[in-house]
């Protein structure tokens, strides 16, 4: 169930001006255009939790954020994983990444958040479409780590473009990678599943998981789950920059400095939020948004409670705007 | 790097012991000082009470696991006496499923549409008292009465049989200890409380819109299977009882023994949320858990090896003076962030929310309605291997200006 060693212990919290920082502490190259980035915190200090299918919001130093899924171990309490595939076709964040990002490089994040959990089931079908197969590598470890039957359908262009193929090629036959230069296009049809013990996890570009969602799920099973890439902000405003926070019922209002959190800054002049874990997990600090757009960097809000904000966790989330209007 | 380990002190302490149960401070005090790491000579386990050692134990679950059990049996070796709790007995990966299922329901914002309900069950229940007079028993006439009142329907459990639900947390929170005359005592009788907690947990006894029937609706979407949302409904029943009884209990105990500090409660309202939390971390509701390592864990410099029981005092860690200055004293003027009367980490309580929204119910509604709080009598202590609770807690009031008492 757990690895045979573990490290000295990464220190248990982190100072709030490190929080939401990160640096890159490892890079190497998997495939053709994908980087594989280890980012760690600049103490060194223990990343909130996450699971498999979770995601992290990374901010580059101009403010954009692009989400990567994790891919890493998490009984390595102190590292997350990502890999970025350069698009040519994007906005420029994930080429910033690969030019930019070396060893020593600093960025934000926000989460970890997680809308493509993992249900106990019996048995799995994961279907991964190219940088896809990101959010599925910790679930098939995790699979092996329960002792669970799984197959994976690893679709692509060409194998010189497939991430993580050293890794897959260990689990032999459960693995069928499938590329469009060696033998046309897949079958996606064959492999629909027809016993409803069998979940469905799929994680890659938008036809392909239309395909899959399109899957009648078996009598008594259920339906297939997909992971989206969605399109983060493209403009600056996630940048660590000082705003204004006014509390409104007690009538204070402070300017939240770049390096510190909006409860640190609502203490100084005596405005109470009580806060128990600082890493934006356990909800204590929860406060209602009456104005302004908060930069929600927590694990609690969903897409749409994100898009509503009619609250947030102001031990780690911060402003998008110049100001910030909370019931506090 | 290498560590340089320290030899780890031994004590002869016995954290079960009616005379430690009875008043843990001075051992605690005692353990604290012994070293970051003890080991407990008369269960043969490792134990931390500084909040460091106990917030690093609580929040490395990769080193030290609750699978082999929170209390001081180790599954792997020993039966447990109930199938494993899937929420606290349990680790990732198969902790996720259930984690996530009771997190959702029981966040703040899902909360919300409960607490004007429960504002008025706690006001009316004040009044009940106030009718009947000026002096009464803060456990047996408020704390135990308003849990009681609020939480079971919001569960959605049946009627008639509630009696069972504060003598099954009892005994759960007493199974985390060793066999003392706490477990073997009620043992003896426990059996149809058991089988009336697990009936309540099944699908057709659960009223359609409460938290029960929304864990099954969870397994109806295939986020958890049908054989666990029984177990998950029972984890709500089994710490969402004498847990919140006891909070409630730490803050009327505060505030009846703080007369300045409520005076400055009433004046100022905002300090609601933060006066619940100081009352926890000073009465840690729940006292202790323990933790069992999976690899050699080095903790504070002490090498603790695999398979080892560790003991993390959260009442001590709660009063460290490293951690907390002039710890003993209730200070609205503190900021009790951070600890960890509720835990930390990936097992943090799911229900501290419930906790919060039940005490401060009560609190707002005693602040509503009453203009002072005093004790008659000593309170006396109720005994449980892993609550510190009370048995008694005589208490007179005097109605705010304005109410009148029969």
């Amino acid at each position: 169930m757990t690895p045979q060693t573990i490290a000295a212990p990464p220190p248990a919290v982190a100072s709030p001006a490190a929080r939401r920082s990160i640096v890159v502490v490892g890079r190497r190259t998997l495939a053709d255009n994908v980087v594989e980035l280890s980012l760690s915190r600049p103490d060194g200090s223990r990343l909130p939790d996450w699971a498999p299918g979770a995601h992290i919001d990374v901010v580059l130093p101009d403010g954009r954020t692009r989400q990567y899924s994790l891919c890493g171990d998490r009984w390595d309490a102190a590292t997350y994983r990502i890999a970025v595939q350069r698009e040519s076709g994007g906005r420029g964040g994930s080429a910033f990444l690969h030019d930019n990002a070396g060893v020593g490089f600093g960025l934000s994040f926000g989460g970890p958040r997680n809308n493509f959990r993992l249900a106990p089931a019996t048995d799995h079908l994961f279907i991964a479409g190219g940088i896809g197969i990101t959010p599925l590598l910790p679930m098939i470890r995790q699979a092996e780590l329960l002792d669970l039957p799984w197959r994976l359908l690893y679709l692509g262009r060409s194998r010189s473009r497939l991430a993580y193929l050293d890794e897959l090629a260990a689990y032999g036959a459960r693995v069928t990678v499938h590329c469009a230069d060696e033998i046309g296009r897949a079958e996606l049809d064959a492999w629909r599943p027809t016993d409803p013990r069998v979940r469905v996890y799929a994680c890659g570009p938008s036809r392909l998981l239309d395909a899959v969602q399109a899957w009648p799920p078996p009598p008594g099973g259920f339906p297939a789950k997909v992971e989206r890439f969605t399109a983060a902000s493209t403009d600056g405003s996630h940048a660590e920059s000082a705003f204004e926070v006014v509390a409104a019922r007690s009538g204070a209002t402070v300017t939240v400095a770049r390096d510190e959190t909006i409860v640190a800054a609502l203490g100084r002049v005596g405005v109470d939020v009580i806060t128990s874990c600082a890493q934006g997990v356990c909800g204590t600090c929860e406060t209602d948004v009456l104005d302004g757009r908060p930069d929600h960097r927590d694990s609690l809000l969903d897409d749409a409670e994100r898009a509503a904000s009619l609250c947030m966790f102001p031990c780690v989330s911060r402003s998008l705007g110049p100001r910030l209007v909370l019931d506090a | 790097m290498t560590l340089a380990l320290s030899p780890t002190p031994v004590s002869s302490i016995d954290p079960f012991s009616n005379e430690f149960l009875a008043d843990p401070l001075p051992f605690h005090e005692q353990l604290r000082e012994l070293g970051p790491v003890v080991f407990l000579d008369a269960y043969g386990v490792y134990a931390v009470a500084r909040y460091a050692e106990v917030h690093r134990c609580l929040t490395d679950w990769q080193a030290l696991q609750s699978g082999a059990g929170v209390g001081l049996s180790n599954f792997t070796t020993e039966k447990p006496w109930r199938p494993p709790s899937l929420l606290l007995e349990a680790d990732p990966p198969r902790h996720d499923a259930p984690r996530a299922v009771l997190s959702q329901l029981l966040s703040q914002r899902r909360l919300r549409v409960l607490e004007e309900d429960w504002k008025a069950d706690a006001a009316q229940l004040i009044d009940e008292l106030l009718g009947r007079g000026t002096e009464f028993d803060a456990i047996a006439d408020l704390a135990e009465v308003l849990p009681l009142r609020v939480f079971p329907d919001a569960v959605g459990i049946g009627k008639t049989g509630r009696e069972h639900l504060l003598p099954y947390g009892d005994f759960a929170f007493n199974a985390f200890g060793p066999q003392n005359e706490l477990v073997t005592v009620p043992g003896a009788t426990i059996g149809p409380t058991i089988e009336w907690i697990n009936t309540q947990c099944l699908r057709q006894n659960l009223t359609a819109d409460g938290f029960g029937a929304q864990i099954w609706a969870a397994a109806d979407r295939g986020e958890i299977t049908p054989t666990q949302a029984p177990l998950i409904v029972r984890s709500m029943l089994t710490a969402g009882v004498d847990t919140t009884v006891t909070g409630i209990a730490a803050i009327v105990h505060a505030m009846a023994t703080n007369p300045q500090e409520w005076e400055r409660l009433r004046a100022d309202r905002s300090l609601l949320p933060r006066a619940f939390e100081e009352a926890v971390r000073l009465e840690s509701p729940v006292q202790t858990f323990f933790r069992t390592t999976t690899v050699e864990t080095v903790v504070s410099g002490t090498a603790i090896p695999p398979g080892e029981k560790v003991l993390m005092f959260l009442g001590a860690a709660n009063r460290d003076p490293r951690r907390w200055p002039d710890p003993d004293r209730f200070d609205l003027s503190r900021d009790p962030s951070g600890h960890v009367a509720f835990g930390m980490g990936l097992h943090q309580c799911v229900g501290q929310h419930i906790a919060r929204l039940e005490a401060t119910a009560v609190l707002g509604a005693l602040l509503d309605r009453v203009a002072s709080i005093e004790l008659t009598a000593a309170p006396t202590r109720h005994l449980n291997n892993t609550l510190r609770g009370w048995e008694h807690m005589p208490v007179r009031v005097s109605p705010s200006a304005g109410d009148t008492v029969a």
